[in-house]
């Protein structure tokens, strides 16, 4: 008791004493407002202007629908494929010493740093029929380049690095110590993992694979070169708002936008919940 | 409750040879498994699209890279690029670090909601990023008629991919320094104004020097995707060839010309800067991982 008092009276009286208070905020609400709010208020309050049934008419058309339901399915599909990979490359890195470790750990942001267009050739050169990839596959008679395949291939990439950087920084910081309890009270490798690690690291791998899967939802760059475009079959829903643009069917555009960034605002959520379960997980044993 | 846990923990050290390391590493065949597979993964999915882009670049040779380089149409794009990132990256980091100091070093309610609006920008569709633009700015836009009327051009011109550029860059900084400036605390600033430091020399003289490194580390990453963005760019653009053509947007029209050699060729010194990037990045986390480890006992102490 006798310790909190001063902490109090110190915090009371750092407000007045670092200056700037009202300039800086007021310039970061200023500048944040110009930027993000009143340009993103656009999509919402154009939308207003539109009636329901020319809305409902313009987000569920079968076209639009069918976009949906590639980019979804695509996003989540390679979403999973990073958790499983992402997950193995972090344990890796955490765990095990071995050659080119580090230039490993450095490539994993590569997704970050390659603009996406630049990785939406390459990948495509990898995986069209002529391609070192894809001349392979075509052997055994599978089409990536050109089909919704090849915009999993696309999104895997993009993802990758969400699920690595998530996880690792957990992994490190797991205690070894309640590994060691668990195999001195006779649990094997692969119970100790299932029931000791996992469990610790299940909200950081949720996290990851909602992030990857929420950047994949949005993705255009790396996807257009890859996807082949075909309306019905491998049209993503960006590409289908860019359609209606160049079509100046700009209500149409920003009727879909809408519905994405209603989307991207449930992931959103969805994230900050698993971010605070996780920095509750990661706490817990040192309190 | 913590002394419990200091004996425990003292209690495994004081047994810890009676452990074998086998009990907590796995199986020398499981560690190759791991091992190989996380290695193949990266070589398909990062190395692989890294080593086509060299060498599509250089498949008619160094003359023709070069010449595709040299070319009118691709030094402007470059010079677009360069404009662009030397104007979104400075706006951004002077926001970033307001942002941070307004937000690691107050307390005021909504500051949770403030941090996810900053956020904001990542979680939206490059594609969305330029839409919101073309409704502000656009022919039929809010502001359209008035900037016809007065001869402004924003849409399909430099302006607009310049703000575009802004917004998708926006939180890079900003997300980088608070952070860092959090944990810092406010200890060393009070300590300055107390001994009669302004403001600003507070700020130029101690904060600055406490955050260099994480501000380095943001506005690297700030500048990548400034330059290498192409989703929000490619819709406000308006594809002007030697005018409104960023360096990503030169690498679509030649590659949808079917110029592949001319297309990786600028496509590779995007893939450079991309290396340089992850270069830096992996110095400055070095770097800041042994300051962090010098702190470490004077925070404790």
């Amino acid at each position: 008791m006798s310790l909190s008092a001063p902490i109090i009276n110190n915090s009371a009286r750092v407000g007045r004493v670092i200056p700037g208070f009202h300039l800086s905020l007021g310039f970061t609400l200023l500048y944040l407002s110009l930027i993000v709010l009143i340009p993103l208020s656009a999509v919402v309050i154009n939308t207003l202007s539109m009636t329901w049934e020319a809305f409902w008419k313009a987000v569920t058309s079968p076209r639009v629908v069918a976009s949906y339901q590639l980019s979804f399915g695509a996003s989540l599909i390679a979403a999973l494929v990073n958790l499983f990979f992402g997950t193995i490359l972090a344990w890796v890195l955490v765990r095990y010493q071995f050659f080119g470790k580090k230039i490993l750990d450095a490539l994993v942001d590569l997704p970050f740093a390659l603009p996406t267009a630049v990785a939406g050739i390459a990948l495509t050169s990898l995986y069209s029929v002529n391609g070192w990839l894809g001349s392979i596959l075509q052997t055994y008679g599978i089409k990536v380049a050109f089909t919704p395949l090849g915009v999993v291939v696309a999104l895997i990439f993009i993802g990758l690095p969400f699920v690595v950087r998530t996880v690792q920084p957990v992994m490190e910081d797991a205690e070894r110590e309640l590994e060691e309890a668990a195999a001195s009270l006779g649990a094997n490798r692969l119970q100790t993992f299932l029931r000791v690690i996992l469990p610790t690291i299940l909200p950081a791998l949720l996290t990851g694979f909602a992030l990857a899967f929420a950047r994949a939802l949005g993705e255009y760059g790396s996807v257009i070169f890859i996807a082949g475009n075909l309306p019905m079959v491998s049209e993503i829903t960006p590409l289908f708002i860019i359609t209606k643009l160049e079509q100046y069917d700009y209500a149409g555009a920003t009727a879909i936008a809408v519905v994405m960034l209603i989307a991207s605002f449930i992931m959103l959520l969805t994230i900050n919940l698993l971010q605070a379960w996780t920095r509750q997980r990661a706490s817990k044993p040192r309190n | 409750m913590s002394t419990a846990t200091t004996s425990i923990t003292t209690a495994t050290t004081a047994r810890e040879p009676a452990f074998t390391p086998a009990a907590t590493v796995e199986p020398l065949w499981v560690r190759i498994t791991l091992i190989t597979l996380a290695l193949s993964f990266s070589a398909l999915f990062l190395l692989l699209p890294l080593i086509a882009v060299f060498t599509e670049a250089f498949r008619k040779g160094w003359e023709a890279y070069l010449m595709a380089i040299i070319e009118p149409d691709a030094l402007s794009a470059i010079r677009l690029t360069l404009l662009t990132a030397a104007i979104a990256v400075p706006l951004n980091l002077v926001f970033g670090v307001t942002a941070s100091w307004t937000i690691a070093k107050f307390e005021f309610r909504g500051k949770s909601l403030l941090l996810t609006l900053i956020d904001l920008p990542f979680s939206v569709s490059p594609v969305i990023s330029g839409l919101i633009y073309v409704l502000l700015f656009g022919a039929h836009g809010w502001f359209g008629a008035w900037l016809m009327e007065h001869d402004v051009q924003i849409l399909f011109a430099v302006p607009g991919i310049i703000l575009a550029t802004v917004f998708v860059t926006f939180p890079f900084v900003a997300r980088e320094l608070i952070p860092l400036m959090q944990a810092q605390g406010n200890e060393e600033e009070e300590a300055a104004l107390v001994l009669g430091a302004s403001g600003w020399r507070t700020f130029w003289h101690v904060t600055l020097p406490n955050i260099k490194w994480g501000l380095l580390y943001g506005v690297i990453l700030c500048n990548a995707r400034a330059m290498g963005e192409f989703g929000a760019v490619s819709v406000v653009s308006g594809h002007i060839r030697g005018e409104t053509n960023t360096m990503p947007l030169q690498v679509e029209i030649l590659y949808n010309e079917y110029n592949f050699a001319a297309a990786f060729a600028v496509a590779s010194l995007l893939a450079l800067l991309a290396l340089v990037t992850l270069a830096l990045k992996s110095l400055i986390e070095w770097r800041m991982h042994d300051t962090s480890i010098q702190f470490v006992p004077e925070q404790t102490s």
